[in-house]
């Protein structure tokens, strides 16, 4: 018994010996990108926020000069705020828009369903700069938008709607409209037609069928597309750029100017590292406040 | 600088320079792998080589690579003095090649790229057509000798607007900053044409050492503007497309851009005035990068550049002042039209006007494109 026992154990430790290390094996390569591509670029940012500019031009000098968080956030507290501000009207229109938009997809389409899916994509297929370029002609002097108010009498020839924050704002919504509309998708397609059947049995309503059970089935998806599209807004910076005035610019053009037009490496490191734990730290709560088990 | 996008090349360059960023990107590393000694990799902004739109050649490198042998490969992967430079920085301190014999950049900026020992001199007597630059441009504060620079073309900022839109001529930047103009207005992101602009209008010679204090009230001014809703944006070569549509009726803007406006919409409603304050200079030059691959054969196309008709014939095609000697009789074989264009070949009274924006040092260079930024709502 005895020597059965010990071969027992004998074998156990061989085969946990080999299997304390297969996981990690495993996970070498996730490792590997995790390291080469996240956490360097990170330390290396970390690096440069607090260094000082040097005697050439793109040379900086490690100085520790920590007050460089604070120069660059101050210096560009109104654009802080104004990132998220944007960034939050956006997300909540393109859940307004998208909402609807899903739900058809996910309940009504019917055959046009994989056609609708497609479309909601396509847009994908061109860049996101051009895109944003062609919003521009579309709400500039000569765009349908204004045409069609200004024959209706609604706008007059010094009405413009580019070059303000309200053309900002529906540039990012737009853009970032299908990182809102797919998740939104996803979790009410899944969601099981006897469930909102047995609700109308039990006499509710469609309104009150849609705010107990659609709405919070679909609350995964709610959640995946608020983030999708609150965290890319938050720090972009090209309808700002092509879209708004020196009025509406976002923190994204700050970064932008810090690196590529005053040469300021280190206060571009610093500001993206502050827009990076404000971004983690908002959704942290967000998902602490809505969270749910799963994410789509 | 950011130069005229309007043609094949719009959708790229037109993209505020993000996509011809990363175009450029690809480019350069493209040519890294195309390097060899018969060959010369020129870095130039957009549509500033004369280009056969059917052939899709560049007829004046063809011309040069058959009477040397030397290839040549171009790439429009300059679109700002400040981006094009902070990308290659890095490699040009580690002494590591960037992709290019030859870099295009503006005349404040080849001085922080001397200073910076990013630009070699040229070997002595390599570049013999030296002589034919005009004489303005012979002994600039950047280069006095002409040892690292030779000019590739002159840009004179001032005012341009649609006279369609805006049928009274713009003569000075009161007439620009009118109240009927309020909201229509846009001025460049490079900061030595516009806030120099701004400061000759309040009276300073951008040319002689002015202090701080001139030059930061000529930002409050922009400031001011910008608050009272006068500048509707303040940014690169987007705002011809403006001009066009309608968006803005009249600019600070470049000479060369209305220029090719005008020839490209086939129209002559554009129109460009130096200001009566004064309007601003600046050269494009050629330097050779301390990292070039083929420093001979780069000498040799610069000096090839000086020739009178070649430079013509680039002139004729980017519409920017001409900084060669002889190129205006060579004009009249190749366009007559463009011979007394004042905006290629100035006149007298108009190089009275214009003035060169002083050498800033590097605190000043920081310290004053923050405030430039800050001003424009970046920063």
């Amino acid at each position: 018994m005895a020597y059965v026992a010990n071969a027992v154990g004998h074998n156990k430790k061989t085969s946990a010996r080999r299997g304390r290390w297969t996981p990690y094996l495993l996970l070498m390569p996730g490792m590997f990108w995790l390291i080469t591509f996240f956490l360097l670029p990170i330390i290396k940012l970390f690096d440069k926020a607090t260094q000082s500019p040097g005697d050439n031009i793109g040379q900086f000098v490690q100085t520790w000069s920590f007050s460089n968080y604070w120069d660059s956030f101050w210096g560009a507290k109104a654009q802080f705020g104004r990132s998220f501000l944007f960034s939050f009207l956006a997300t909540l229109l393109a859940l307004l828009i998208s909402y609807p938009l899903a739900y058809a997809i996910a309940f009504k389409s019917g055959k046009w369903k994989n056609t609708l899916l497609v479309l909601v994509v396509a847009p994908f297929y061109t860049s996101f700069i051009l895109r944003t370029i062609a919003w521009e002609q579309i709400l500039g002097n000569q765009g349908p938008v204004l045409g069609i108010l200004r024959t209706l009498h609604l706008a007059n020839s010094n009405t413009h709607i580019t070059a303000s924050s309200f053309a900002v704002v529906a540039g990012l919504t737009y853009n970032f409209l299908p990182f809102m509309t797919l998740p939104l998708y996803a979790s009410l397609e899944r969601i099981d037609p006897r469930v909102l059947e047995a609700s109308g049995d039990l006499y509710a309503n469609s309104w009150k069928t849609f705010f107990r059970v659609t709405f919070p089935l679909s609350s995964p998806g709610v959640l995946a597309g608020t983030l999708l599209t609150f965290i890319p807004a938050a720090g972009d910076y090209i309808n700002a750029d092509i879209l708004g005035n020196p009025g509406t610019k976002m923190i994204g053009n700050v970064i932008d100017a810090h690196f590529f037009q005053t040469t300021d490496y280190p206060g571009a490191a610093a500001l993206s590292i502050i827009l990076m734990l404000t971004i983690l730290i908002l959704v942290l709560l967000y998902i602490r406040r809505f969270g749910t088990e799963e994410l789509v | 600088m950011e130069k005229n996008n309007l043609s094949r090349r719009s959708v790229l360059g037109g993209a505020l320079g993000i996509g011809a960023l990363s175009l450029a990107g690809n480019l350069g590393e493209l040519n890294l792998a195309h390097a060899d000694n018969g060959t010369v990799r020129f870095a130039n902004w957009s549509l500033y080589l004369d280009y056969n739109n059917k052939s899709k050649r560049y007829p004046t490198l063809d011309l040069f690579t058959k009477q040397t042998g030397i290839k040549t490969t171009y790439s429009e992967a300059v679109d700002d003095n400040d981006t094009f430079t902070a990308k290659v920085a890095p490699q040009l301190q580690l002494k590591k090649d960037i992709g290019y014999d030859i870099v295009v950049l503006t005349d404040w900026m080849d001085k922080r790229w001397i200073d910076s020992g990013f630009a070699q001199k040229y070997d002595s007597g390599s570049v013999p057509n030296q002589k034919n630059i005009v004489p303005f441009l012979q002994h600039p504060y950047f280069d006095p000798q002409r040892q690292y620079t030779s000019p590739w073309a002159g840009i004179i900022g001032g005012v341009a607007w649609n006279s369609k839109n805006h049928p009274k001529e713009i003569k000075t930047l009161d007439d620009l900053f009118a109240k009927e103009n309020k909201g229509k207005i846009e001025v460049l992101s490079e900061m030595r044409d516009t806030i120099g602009l701004i400061m000759m209008w309040q009276g300073v010679d951008i040319s002689k050492p002015f202090g701080e204090d001139k030059f930061m009230n000529a930002i409050n001014k922009l400031q001011q503007l910008i608050k009272d809703g006068f500048i509707r944006q303040v940014k690169g070569q987007s705002y011809q497309q403006d001009l066009i549509n309608g968006d803005a009726v009249a600019v600070i803007g470049w000479s060369g851009d209305i220029n090719q406006l005008n020839l490209q919409n086939n129209t002559n409603i554009f129109k460009f005035n130096v200001p009566e304050s004064g309007g601003t200079f600046s050269t494009d030059n050629m330097m050779v990068p301390v990292t070039a691959q083929n420093k001979s054969g780069a000498e040799k196309l610069i000096n090839y550049y000086h020739d009178p008709v070649v430079a013509a014939t680039v002139a004729n095609y980017i519409n920017y002042i001409c900084p060669v000697v002889g190129a205006q009789q060579a004009m009249e074989k190749i366009n007559p039209k463009a011979v007394t264009n004042p905006l290629i070949f100035p006149t007298d009274l108009m190089w009275s006007k214009l003035k060169t924006f002083r050498q800033l040092t590097a605190p000043e260079q920081r310290k004053f494109s923050t405030a430039f930024q800050k001003a424009s709502g970046n920063a």
